[in-house]
């Protein structure tokens, strides 16, 4: 029976995490990048549950809840920011929210 | 009694002080009792100090107010010492010096800066004082430097026209000169005698150097530098003709009676040092005969009351050089008590002219006084007799004196000093006729009330009968060698005598009856061209300005964009630039902020590879 | 066999992400997201994490993304802002980030072939999990709580006042 070997599993992890983080460098959007980090927490979460699959401990898993649980609560306060922005400045722009500069 | 010594220069110091703090808020009443006043103090106490001194055996007496600078070898204390040099210095500071502040209350009284006057004049009586009380050399260079800040100050009184200004500055940089090569001189005995104290110093210089060895030439050569940039003469002398734009109070405080004689007064304390340099004492007294010669030539042509009297003054001052040159210590300080009698006198009274006539000073646009302002025409006609030292003026005793001892050491000097007598005759009374007699060309504008007319009165009394003042300086000096009546006594004392008096007269047939003409004498060949030289004080500012000042600025004007300036600046620039690019990181942007933290990651895991 | 359904799996996830990421249509991007997370469930299946597997699916996929969802609606994104959208993508945008991010990628490849070989596939049942839940990482659970706790009162907070806000106010 084939196994799926550790580092596979690390590579895909990575590989989703870097395509998250294209897409959070890239896109201008705020629910985009809302949506893009979600999947940088969910290769990070991946990770972890590769390495409690190697060493065969519940650790893995815990920590994947653990990971879960924070990304639940930031998206429900980042929505709730990026309703706050689009009634501000009427846009979802993450450029145009610029005022810190200088 | 003698404790008192210490508030002397003090309680002007405090005039200063408060002055300073709360003039503006004092009435000009009130700045003139504490302007005056704080002199006035201390002139009774040097009368109450110089009655005890007097009458004791003269004896110096010291007095320590502190320490000031301790220093391994060096110990300078605020010391003051009381002898009968300075206590005749003291005198004439406080005195002369009072009744000018008392004329001076009256003189400045339209002015609004009524109460700055009084506080520049109170800090340089102030530092006059420490200057003639002072028992070491540093205090003295203190005060030294303290008459040159308020000579600074006071020509440049009315500074908002630059004219005054200039004069000013160009006064404090020649003196300057002359005090870094006295600051030099006091560096040189200090390393030599380890000592500044002047009696001591004066003892260990008389057993230690060997009369004619380099040591005390050179050191007696510096502070005759010193000397020769506060008191006027040669070649410093170019600053005093322009010092007398500022009000003439100060020109006769200054200019006249105190500050110009420090220089006198230093060589007169240090004289153990000049008689050990006897080349640095004969320059002294050529010197001072070739500036009193000069400074007579320029007096002769000029037509601004007051610059007369500045020549007049550079030219009594090498008189005082001329009896130090030769040895006469007490004749020059004696003549130095006189001089400031009667030229503070003539500047007094001139100064009563110029008031009424609301500041005119040319000579030429006054005339026939002598009816309507009575107590500046006595007064002048006193103060002129003096100077010329006509018969029985208190100026007669003190010049014949200085001329005798000069006969004694070379003839030459004595020749030039009775020329110049001759030449201080014409001159001084070409401006008495010009101005008193003759016909009125002017209505007098203002009258001088009784402030002023008091130092005028005193001062004219002090000038005819000052001869009589005997000063024990003998205590201090050395007696004058052996008088020698020699061969031609007599001739000698008639030719002295009579060479001021040939001087008025021929004066008198210029100016007063007509019989020869100025103008036509202008004429003859080469005559304007001496003219010319005259008016200017033999070219001198020209040289000074060809050799000196043009290259100076020169070389300014080369490193006009400030090569120096631009490093620093370059540094500011350099810190700018780095501010806008790394400001320029600070955008604002998510996304910018993100890209950010992912590179410096990318850079961390590199580091962490690569090591 | 587990082997040759993780790498098709794999390919799902990577194919469903980029997608997500290029999409000019929110909603569009959302469907593929879900897909990408649907799929790594699956990814957890068949590396013996059932519990994470389940989770993975009930809360990412369902609650998260129904947020996600809602705001979209709420926002009018979507369909409605494809112009917008296109006018914001740029090649030059594209350029910059997909670099930084290549970079690191290489950099993690190179970790990870250098750590050598290891196996997984160890399976760890959902009653092991909650054994180690209730014992040492009993903390660890009400840290959690109290941050979902946090995050309850801040989007309740952050949700109000657009209610009562007439107009926005004026800028500093």
């Amino acid at each position: 029976m084939s196994v799926i070997p550790a580092e596979m599993g690390l590579l895909l992890s990575g590989l989703l995490f870097v395509l998250g983080l294209i897409g959070v460098l890239a896109r201008r959007n705020l629910i985009m990048i809302l949506m893009s980090l979600e999947v940088m927490l969910n290769a990070a979460g991946l990770a972890f549950i590769v390495a409690g699959s190697r060493w065969g401990q519940a650790d893995g898993q815990i920590l994947f809840l653990l990971v879960l649980t924070l990304a639940a609560a930031e998206v429900g306060i980042g929505l709730g920011l990026a309703l706050q922005i689009f009634h501000r400045f009427k846009t979802l722009d993450a450029d145009s929210i610029n005022q810190m500069q200088g | 009694m003698f404790d008192l010594l210490g508030w002397v220069p003090i309680i002007p110091l405090l005039g200063f002080l408060i002055l300073v703090f709360y003039g503006r808020r004092l009435s000009k009443p009130e700045i003139a009792w504490i302007g005056a006043g704080s002199v006035g103090i201390s002139t009774v106490l040097v009368a109450l100090l110089g009655f005890e001194f007097l009458q004791g055996p003269m004896s110096p007496y010291r007095l320590t107010l502190g320490s000031w600078i301790v220093s391994g070898d060096l110990s300078i204390p605020f010391g003051f010492y009381l002898d009968a040099l300075s206590l005749t210095m003291l005198f004439v500071v406080t005195g002369v010096g009072f009744l000018i502040h008392l004329y001076a209350a009256e003189f400045m009284e339209t002015d609004a800066c009524y109460a700055r006057f009084f506080a520049y004049m109170n800090l340089f009586v102030a530092a006059m004082l420490v200057l003639v009380l002072a028992d070491n050399l540093v205090l003295l260079y203190l005060g030294w430097e303290g008459v040159g800040l308020g000579s600074y100050l006071l020509i440049g009184f009315w500074y908002q026209n630059p004219a005054n200004g200039y004069a000013a500055r160009k006064a404090f940089v020649m003196t300057r000169i002359g005090d870094t090569a006295l600051a030099l001189g006091l560096f040189l005995l200090f390393t030599e005698l380890h000592t500044l104290d002047i009696p001591s110093l004066m003892g260990r210089a008389q057993s230690q150097w060997t009369t004619g060895a380099v040591l005390p030439i050179v050191a007696a050569a510096l502070i005759l530098g010193g000397a020769v940039g506060k008191s006027a003469q040669l070649p410093l002398q170019t600053w005093l003709p322009d010092a007398m734009a500022g009000p003439t109070p100060v020109s006769a405080l200054i200019h006249a009676a105190t500050m110009v004689t420090a220089g006198v007064y230093l060589i007169a304390r240090t004289h153990v040092l000049f008689m050990l340099a006897p080349p640095v004492q004969g320059a002294v007294a050529l010197i001072g005969a070739v500036t009193l010669l000069m400074a007579g030539c320029s007096g002769l042509v000029q037509t601004d009351i007051k610059r007369i009297l500045a020549y007049s003054t550079i030219s009594q001052i090498g008189y005082m050089f001329l009896a130090l040159g030769v040895g006469a210590w007490s004749a020059a300080i004696f003549h130095l008590l006189t001089h400031a009698f009667f030229k503070a006198l003539l500047f007094l009274a001139a100064g009563a002219v110029i008031f009424s006539f609301h500041h005119e000073h040319d000579i030429f646009k006054m005339g026939g006084l002598r009816k309507s302002m009575p107590l500046a025409y006595w007064s002048f006609m006193i103060g002129s007799a003096a100077l010329t030292a006509l018969p029985f003026t208190s100026g007669f005793y003190s010049k014949h004196e200085i001329l005798l001892a000069a006969y004694e050491t070379s003839h030459i000097l004595w020749g030039a000093g009775c020329l110049g007598a001759l030449i201080t005759g014409i001159y001084s009374f070409r401006l008495v006729f010009v101005v008193f007699f003759g016909k009125p060309t002017r209505e007098i504008e203002k009258k001088i009330g009784g402030r002023m007319t008091i130092p005028l009165v005193l001062l004219s009394v002090l000038a005819l009968c000052g001869g009589l003042l005997q000063i024990p300086l003998d205590t201090v000096f050395p007696a004058l060698s052996e008088q020698n009546p020699g061969q031609n006594a007599t001739l000698v004392s008639i030719i002295t005598l009579a060479a001021p008096i040939l001087g008025v007269a021929i004066a008198g047939l210029f100016y007063l009856t007509g019989t020869f003409s100025a103008a036509n004498f202008v004429n003859l060949p080469g005559a304007r061209l001496l003219n010319r030289l005259f008016l200017t004080g033999w070219g001198l500012d020209a040289i000074y300005g060809a050799v000196l000042i043009r290259p100076f600025k020169t070389l300014a004007a080369l490193n006009k964009n400030d090569a120096v300036d631009k490093l620093y600046l370059g540094i500011a620039w350099l810190s700018r630039q780095l501010h806008r690019l790394t400001s320029a990181t600070q955008t604002g942007r998510i996304r910018w902020y993100a890209s950010s933290m992912a590179f410096g990651t990318v850079v961390v895991i590199a580091i962490g590879l690569l090591s | 066999m587990t082997l040759i359904l993780f790498y098709v799996t794999s390919a799902v996830a990577v194919f469903a992400t980029i997608m997500m990421i290029t999409r000019l249509n929110a909603v569009h991007g959302l469907l593929y997201l879900i897909l990408s997370l649907l799929a790594v469930g699956v990814i957890f299946f068949l590396l013996g994490a059932y519990f994470a597997a389940v989770l993975e699916v009930i809360i990412y996929a369902g609650a998260i993304m129904v947020l996600f969802v809602f705001v979209i609606m709420m926002l009018n994104q979507g369909h409605k802002t494809i112009a917008q959208e296109r006018a914001w993508l740029e090649p030059g945008t594209w350029l910059g980030p997909s670099l930084l991010a290549l970079i690191l990628f290489t950099e993690m490849l190179v970790v990870i072939v250098q750590g050598g070989s290891a196996e997984t596939g160890h399976v760890v049942s959902a009653s092991q999990v909650g054994m180690a839940l209730y014992g040492p990482y009993l903390i660890a659970v009400e840290l959690a709580s109290i941050l979902l706790l946090t995050g309850l009162v801040g989007a309740y907070h952050l949700g109000k006042p657009i209610l009562k806000m007439a107009k926005p106010r004026s800028e500093p």
